[in-house]
């Protein structure tokens, strides 16, 4: 097994492929009208262990390695990857890459500097959690169902699993970038069915993670919160009522309700869509999309979280990136490609699911900055509304600006007061108009606890998102009740 | 030298069981996939990307012995090599003792495929295109969407994509097996704009053979028309009225009902549908079959991840439900036997899950339904993750068309579609004649007598 922190020799060592393999491949795949080439390894492990019933069932470790190697000539990619990371495999896979480019040779030669380790180091571990033995996953999740079941007889199942991953990644580009990184990942996910009167069944589930050691989830102290919490929602919920639709005020709680966010206006940042011009928010940047007092960031820097990064999948530095400023679009999403065809800087949001797809603009963690409200004041300003404290997922149509996304835990307001909790809510918009109805902003902004996983093209990537209390006005709600 | 000698096929399946076994295995499954793809994009006039693949994963699933039942572990890698091969092996073993007894775990004790029927998964004439070719199918797809109407502007591209996959099986129980196949599809995603608001909307054709595909043209065409359809979509008011789904709406709401099916969300207690076996769950209209030896079909194989003979089962009989999608743990669990529904990626551990799934199509067309329709809402596509499989409770974005006296009066958009999905399958009151499969899964249009809207 790799030890944490592999750094870029360890690639040399294991596979054989040092500066001169890579200058060769590099050269290879630059053998033509190419703009852009590079390699991107990855040896990674993901493991799993899960219970429900009452018994931890199984077990589950995967190795993943290979690389992938991309050969950029104006919009154009081509791409090849191979589960084997040999120097024949790679010079394969350059020849193939390069082939979406016809015309005279330039002919490839390559300085590459390194290799590098990235400027910061946001997740220093000790102890990779893939390394931590089966033993104390299994123990953990034992106690975890043990603990849920004993706090109230309603709850009729517990399903548990501790998720860890170790990846490392080596990138080395054409304009002699060299740089590897390690990046582990931790999540623990709690899900229970709570049984009440006449055998009605639901669910309440909360997870929590991010990229550190396990060992900051292993004690009681802090896992017995989030069992605490999956428990509370699948009893709430036992006692909810089916949902209204209509058009009402909603107040969204703090943290993982950013969400809304991401649907409704990260997706539609990133530079790809923009710079094909399919965004909703295509050729907006100067322009008021929210209202005053709203700032939105994407931030891939904070140590320890789960969408944040040393370096994205191309090398770049993550970094801090405003995309709406007090209102006003100011700023997009990029990888390299859509920097550079945009006339941008890359913002070091290049992602990729493995070495086996081709990165793109993606998110890391997006959030709304705090405004200066008192949450329970925020409360009090709704007449006739709801209160969505809890999410599920979400989806968007970019280029429409639709996004809908459902409640997990959602209340009815009555003049100012917390009603019957409601199910079945879901929340329908239009990512261009939402933020301009914003009308309140709470001072008490919270990040979610590590569990966002962000699909786009058939890639998973982990993400965070982050949201103070707000009130948004008139928003579609989705519900059976007239 | 061993170490780089790297195994292939049945080979490397038959070490790994061997060397589980050497290490104390009680019993063992191995699974080999390997598989080459292409897939290429294709924008305006201009090749976007081009993505070229090939693969090999090894998966091992170790059932250790102990008091209480077996105790299992899942692994996998793509290291190939006989030390590589030998080592995981042996980690999985040691994975597996790690692990709790589960007295429903074990390989499946016998039934296993005894013929292998050829289930035309492929065709070795498909060999004989190149990167070229699958650039010119996607470069028509997308010359037939661009220039169906003025009012397409741009375009997220479309794509053509191939691959040939080999799956090796083999379990110490004395099965082995291996066969071949292949998948091919089209895809298209045009962008309209008006008055300053786009749409995008998309169309898709895939197939185990490329003469099974859509002409690319017919892909592109119907794209654009979807897409352009949407332009100047409002919101209608919130209101209760009919429901018709078209048939890849219905083919996605069918997918939410197929989730509640699956042996481990009922055992798990987490399917709204438990305990219902043998009872009226929906219209008497309605009838689910899952068929894994459909010829040609995209679900198709000769046996299942754990070698059991695939077969035509029926889930739902004139509303009755008949059946669950089981694998050999999900059917010990429920006391019932496996239905030949085990999907096994060589990534991951085996899960129950439809092989070729269809809802049995009734008479007449999607256009008869509308015609058939005083006032309501004729849904095309559905946004967003708004369903609850505990309880059956649904709330999705939808969007499509008013309906009234029988006319498409105008586009609708940014709406949600609510209601218990029990309840809407006891109240599909029609079905078309028109089913529909993309990919393994098909539906025809129907309409659903009753649902919340909610709009301006």
């Amino acid at each position: 097994m790799s030890s944490p922190n592999t750094p870029a020799t360890d690639f040399g060592e294991r596979f054989g492929i040092g500066s001169r393999e890579l200058d060769r491949a590099l050269g290879s795949a630059l053998d033509g009208p190419i703009d852009h080439a590079d390699l991107f390894f990855e040896a990674s492990t993901h493991d799993s262990v899960s219970l429900e019933d009452g018994i931890v069932k199984s077990g589950d470790r995967h190795l993943i390695q290979g690389v992938g190697v991309r050969a950029v000539s104006g919009e154009k990619q081509g791409y090849a990857h191979a589960d084997d990371i040999t120097v024949e495999a790679l010079q394969v896979a350059a020849g193939t890459a390069r082939a979406i480019a016809s015309g005279s040779a330039r002919g490839g030669s390559v300085a590459l500097r390194g290799p590098g380790v990235p400027a910061q180091n946001l997740y220093p571990v000790a102890l990779a959690p893939t390394e931590v033995p089966v033993a104390t996953k299994v123990a953990l999740l034992d106690a975890i169902d043990r603990y849920a079941r004993a706090k109230d007889p309603r709850i009729v199942q517990v399903m548990a699993s501790v998720i860890c991953q170790h990846r490392n990644l080596m990138v080395a580009a054409s304009d002699g970038a060299w740089v590897a990184d390690a990046q582990p990942l931790v999540r623990l996910n709690v899900q229970v069915i709570a049984q009440g009167a006449e055998g009605r069944r639901e669910v309440g589930y909360q997870g929590a993670g991010g990229r550190s050691e396990l060992a900051g989830f292993l004690e009681p102290a802090a896992w017995q919160p989030i069992v605490d919490e999956a428990v509370r929602l699948a009893l709430v919920n036992l006692g909810a009522r089916p949902c209204p639709a209509g058009s009402f005020d909603v107040v969204l709680g703090p943290g993982w309700p950013g969400v809304l966010l991401h649907e409704a206006i990260g997706h539609g940042l990133e530079g790809d869509f923009n710079r094909k011009g399919v965004s909703a928010f295509s050729g907006r940047i100067g322009q008021r999309v929210a209202a005053a007092g709203v700032t939105v960031v994407d931030d891939g820097t904070l140590p320890g979280r789960r969408g944040s990064l040393n370096v994205d999948d191309e090398g770049t530095p993550t970094s801090r990136t405003v995309l709406i400023e007090d209102g006003i679009l100011v700023g997009y999403l990029h990888d390299r490609l859509n920097a550079r065809l945009m006339g941008h800087k890359p913002t070091g949001n290049g992602r990729r699911q493995s070495y086996a797809h081709l990165p793109m603009p993606r998110m890391t963690n997006t959030f709304m900055l705090a405004g200066k409200d008192d949450p329970g004041d925020i409360l009090r300003s709704v007449k006739n509304g709801l209160y969505a404290k809890t999410f599920g997922g979400g989806q968007v149509d970019i280029t429409s600006g639709k996004f809908v996304f459902s409640a997990s835990e959602a209340y009815r307001i009555v003049d100012g007061q917390l009603a019957e909790p409601l199910r079945g809510a879901s929340l329908i918009g239009n990512g261009p108009d939402v933020l301009t109805r914003v009308s309140r902003i709470g001072h008490d902004l919270e990040l979610d606890h590590g569990v966002g996983t962000c699909g786009k093209d058939g890639q998973s990537v982990p993400v965070g998102v982050g949201l103070p209390t707000i009130r948004v006005d008139g928003i579609t709600v989705g519900g059976t009740e007239r | 030298m061993t170490a780089l000698s790297r195994l292939s096929g049945l080979d490397s399946v038959q070490f790994a069981l061997e060397r589980a076994r050497a290490a104390g295995a009680h019993s063992v499954d191995a699974v080999l996939a390997e598989s080459d793809a292409l897939e290429v994009r294709v924008r305006g006039k201009e090749v976007d990307t081009v993505t070229q693949s090939r693969e090999r994963t090894l998966g091992i699933r170790v059932f250790a012995d102990g008091p209480g039942g077996l105790r299992s572990a899942v692994t996998s890698s793509s290291d190939l090599s006989r030390d590589a091969v030998a080592r995981l092996a042996e980690d999985t073993v040691a994975l597996a003792r790690a692990t709790a007894p589960d007295p429903s775990a074990g390989l499946p004790a016998g039934g296993f495929a005894r013929e292998l029927p050829d289930l035309a998964l492929f065709d070795p004439a498909d060999r004989s295109l190149t990167p070229a070719d699958w650039i010119a199918l996607a470069q028509r797809a997308e010359d037939a969407a661009r220039g169906a109407d003025p009012r397409i502007t741009n375009s997220e591209g479309s794509s053509a994509s191939t691959s040939r996959t080999s799956v090796c099986y083999g379990s110490s129980a004395g099965f082995s097996g291996a066969y071949e196949c292949a998948s091919h599809s089209l895809y298209a995603q045009p962008v309209a704009a008006q008055n300053g608001a786009m749409q995008t909307s998309w169309w898709a054709s895939a197939s185990r053979t490329v003469a099974g595909l859509d002409s690319p043209e017919e892909v592109g065409r119907v794209a654009a028309q979807r897409t352009v359809a949407q332009l100047g979509a409002t919101r209608a008011p919130t209101c209760e009225v009919p429901v018709i789904f078209d048939s890849s709406a219905a083919r996605d709401l069918l997918g939410n009902v197929v989730g509640c099916l699956s042996g481990y969300s009922v055992y798990r207690g987490s399917s709204f549908l438990r305990g219902r076996t043998g009872q009226p769950i929906a219209s008497e209209r309605v009838t689910i079959v899952d068929d894994g030896r459909k010829r040609g079909g995209l679900g198709s194989k000769p046996f299942d991840g754990e070698g059991q003979p695939t077969r035509r089962n029926v889930l739902v009989e004139r509303g009755v439900l008949r059946s669950w999608l089981l694998d050999s743990y999900s059917a010990r669990k429920l006391g019932l036997a496996t239905t030949g529904n085990a999907a096994r990626h060589a990534g991951g551990a085996p899960s129950a899950s439809p092989t070729n799934l269809w809802l049995e199509p009734g008479s007449g067309d999607l256009e008869s339904l509308v015609r058939g329709l005083d006032r309501g809402l004729l849904v095309t596509g559905m946004l967003g993750m708004g369903f609850n499989p505990v309880t059956g409770d649904f709330s999705r974005g939808a969007h499509g068309f008013w309906i009234e006296r029988g006319e498409r009066i105008h586009p609708v958009q940014e709406i949600t579609i609510a209601g218990n999905l029990g309840a809407m399958l006891t109240d599909i009151e029609a079905l078309g004649a028109d089913l529909h499969f993309l990919g393994a899964m098909g539906a025809p249009s129907l309409r659903v007598a009753r649902m919340t809207l909610a709009g301006a």
